[in-house]
């Protein structure tokens, strides 16, 4: 190589810093609050906010597109634009969840009051009544639901752990896997059907919505069961089977309380999910307005279903029926907020505690 | 791998036997289940099968009668999906490959928690808050872009048209498929990443070479889990969408197709004779198309656990 090139291209190169062709480190951060100045001032003009967040994010993305392709070249400038893109649509994808949580909380607030949680709707016209009835409805269809398919569901994962050999296995695994994609109102006229065929048609009652309810819990609590009863190591079992532990006994005594926190985890989630179910309770267990405690007798309210039927036909005037249908959906929501909280509280407290 | 059973003569106890039936019977009641929902529909779906054309309720028959709601259905379906599946495919790399590690497990919990909200939540919302805002941008595509057929209008003025039905929809998949689609990022080969970033790439070309061809029968696969969600989806849809019956592809007008499970919703707690049977017979249809789906889905997305990791 010749040496008096080298010279030369170091000597054009002496006076520059090595951060040459990039931008510098605080030129997303600069552009992105021009953006955002730009997006405010436009909404105090009275353009509305989501057309301004719009305006905010193609400024950027032009921006340091332009910017970028400038200084750093159009590999760099696509690689800035998909950064923001990827961003800008995890920030979207929040904006229903704060503006559900906001316009519930708002609407919902009004009638958070005693006689909310203590009255019933027997005799109720126009202002006053509560969802006594709905909560203790919800409770106990739930509560049904719940010991239908926590042993159900539980043996299962058992067996495809513990025992499953072959085709009958991969068979339950797949079609465990289909059923969770059961829609909420098939699982309801499932249970109806069952029902009318013993009961006759028209028949409603609190165990069909907590069968149909089962159909939805049942394989959420298998998948969940199954993945924490394959996170037992091996090693427990075999220690108790060379001990002579008979293997029911292994997985009682060892296998099921190892897992017991993600097994609690699992079941709660369960719970919180299928806890919202309006349409398969819409159409096996109705609604009424007085308290109901005998799931195998007639009609009984429940906290969906009083928030849908309170909303759909209101009476006159309407409005003490809105507030109490928004205040019952406060109410769900916080409830399967708590339920889900409790499940990631479950997996924290009662985690075995493990040296390795 | 469980241990295998234990072949010596020893004498098989009698609570293992008891303990192996019982949970063997509980698997196969899983596959009793799933036989039985088709089964009772079946049978309760039949007399509508059969009966008169001018007993089912319309008057025309039982297909003239179920076929404007599955093509409401599918359509709002398809839609949801449509804006669903990128949004969800941006926020899953978001999770993974862009957000600081120590914040990705919390903003994951986040999106986990759209799918905590009860459906019927969303319906109120959607009518509350989704539909009115809609109504100036639905106007606004009427004047502009009213020459497409989806948008021929005329807008509808309370915003609850088949656009909003399916961007709720859109809300209620968006975290059933990020929730697959991360977890597939997440399985990424680190050295395929590694390897593209030593020679060079970019981190967006990183992604494009490495993250998304391996995850991309789990997008596929999540995708259709997404549809046969959205399928189902009842309580939303039939708070927020105003409907006529027929069939029609107008985006944002007054007049929609309903869909199958919201048709359901709507009509069952009135209904008697004839009409519950014709309500069945939709229900097993929609069973039957959501099934379908969510057996594709599964048999993309395990395929890809078959070959995971290894390639």
């Amino acid at each position: 190589m010749n040496p008096s090139t080298r010279t030369d291209l170091e000597a054009a190169l002496s006076d520059r810093p090595l951060t040459q062709g990039s931008l510098p480190r605080r030129a997303p951060w600069i552009t992105l609050a021009a953006a955002i100045v730009i997006g405010l001032v436009l909404t105090s003009f009275g353009v509305a906010t989501g057309l301004a967040a719009l305006v905010t994010a193609v400024l950027y993305g032009v921006t340091i597109f332009a910017w970028s392709l400038a200084v750093e070249g159009p590999r760099k400038a696509k690689d800035r634009v998909v950064a923001a893109a990827v961003t800008s649509a995890f920030l979207l994808a929040l904006a229903p969840l704060i503006s559900v949580v906001v316009t519930v909380i708002s609407n919902g607030v009004n009638r958070l009051d005693a006689e909310f949680f203590t009255y019933s709707m027997h005799g109720i016209v126009g202002e006053g009544g509560g969802v006594y009835h709905a909560i203790t409805g919800t409770l106990l269809i739930t509560a049904v639901a719940t010991v239908i398919s926590v042993p159900i569901g539980l043996l299962c994962a058992i067996y495809l752990v513990e025992y499953a050999t072959g085709r009958l296995g991969r068979a339950i695994t797949f079609f465990v896997d289909v059923m969770t994609g059961i829609p909420s109102i098939v699982a309801g006229l499932f249970a109806y059907a069952l029902f009318a065929l013993f009961f006759g048609p028209g028949v409603r009652m609190g165990v069909m919505g907590a069968v149909a309810l089962s159909v939805l819990m049942i394989p959420i609590v298998v998948r969940s069961a199954e993945e924490m009863l394959r996170l037992v190591p091996n090693e427990l079992r075999e220690a108790a089977y060379a001990l002579g532990v008979p293997k029911w006994r292994t997985i009682l005594k060892v296998v099921l309380p190892t897992a017991m926190a993600g097994i609690a985890t699992g079941v709660t989630l369960a719970i919180a999910r299928v806890i919202g179910e309006t349409a398969p309770l819409l159409v096996t267990v109705g609604i009424t307005t007085g308290v109901n405690m005998n799931p195998f007798d007639d009609r009984m309210a429940t906290l969906p279903v009083f928030a849908y039927r309170q909303f759909s036909s209101p009476g006159i005037p309407p409005e003490p029926a809105i507030d109490r249908a928004w205040t019952a959906a406060l109410v769900l929501i916080a409830v399967v907020m708590l339920l889900n909280l409790a499940a990631r509280l479950f997996s924290r407290l009662f985690a075995p505690r493990s040296r390795a | 791998m469980p241990v295998s059973e234990r072949t010596s003569r020893s004498r098989v106890r009698a609570g293992d036997r008891v303990f192996a039936g019982l949970s063997t019977g509980a698997g196969a009641l899983i596959l009793a289940v799933l036989a039985g929902v088709a089964t009772f529909l079946l049978v309760e779906a039949w007399p509508a099968v059969v009966a008169p054309s001018a007993d089912i309720p319309g008057g025309q028959g039982i297909t003239v009668y179920i076929w404007p709601l599955l093509f409401g259905t599918v359509l709002s379906a398809v839609l949801a999906l449509l804006i669903a599946a990128p949004l969800a495919v941006a926020i899953a790399l978001f999770i993974t490959h862009y957000a600081p590690r120590r914040l990705a497990q919390g903003l994951g919990y986040l999106i986990d928690l759209l799918a905590a909200v009860p459906s019927i939540v969303y319906g109120l919302w959607g009518l509350a808050v989704l539909a009115p805002a809609t109504v100036e941008a639905s106007t606004w595509l009427y004047q502009n872009l009213g020459w497409i057929p989806l948008f021929a209008g005329p807008p509808s003025s309370t915003g609850r048209t088949m656009l909003v039905a399916a961007l709720v929809l859109a809300v209620m998949v968006l975290p059933i498929i990020t929730a697959v689609v991360r977890e597939a990022f997440l399985q990424t080969p680190r050295l395929h990443e590694e390897a593209a970033l030593a020679l060079g790439a970019t981190h967006w070309e990183m992604i494009r070479m490495t993250v998304l061809p391996f995850g991309r029968s789990a997008i596929i696969g999540a995708s259709m889990l997404g549809l046969g969600r959205a399928l189902g989806e009842t309580m939303a849809v039939a708070m927020v969408l105003s409907v006529s019956g027929g069939v029609s592809i107008n985006l944002i007008s007054r007049s929609n197709p309903s869909t199958i499970a919201a048709n359901i919703a709507l009509d069952f707690p009135e209904s008697t004779g004839i009409a519950v049977n014709t309500l069945i017979a939709s229900g097993l249809v929609l069973f039957a198309v959501t099934l379908a789906v969510n057996m594709l889905a599964r048999v993309v997305i395990n395929r890809r656990r078959d070959f995971s990791g290894a390639n």
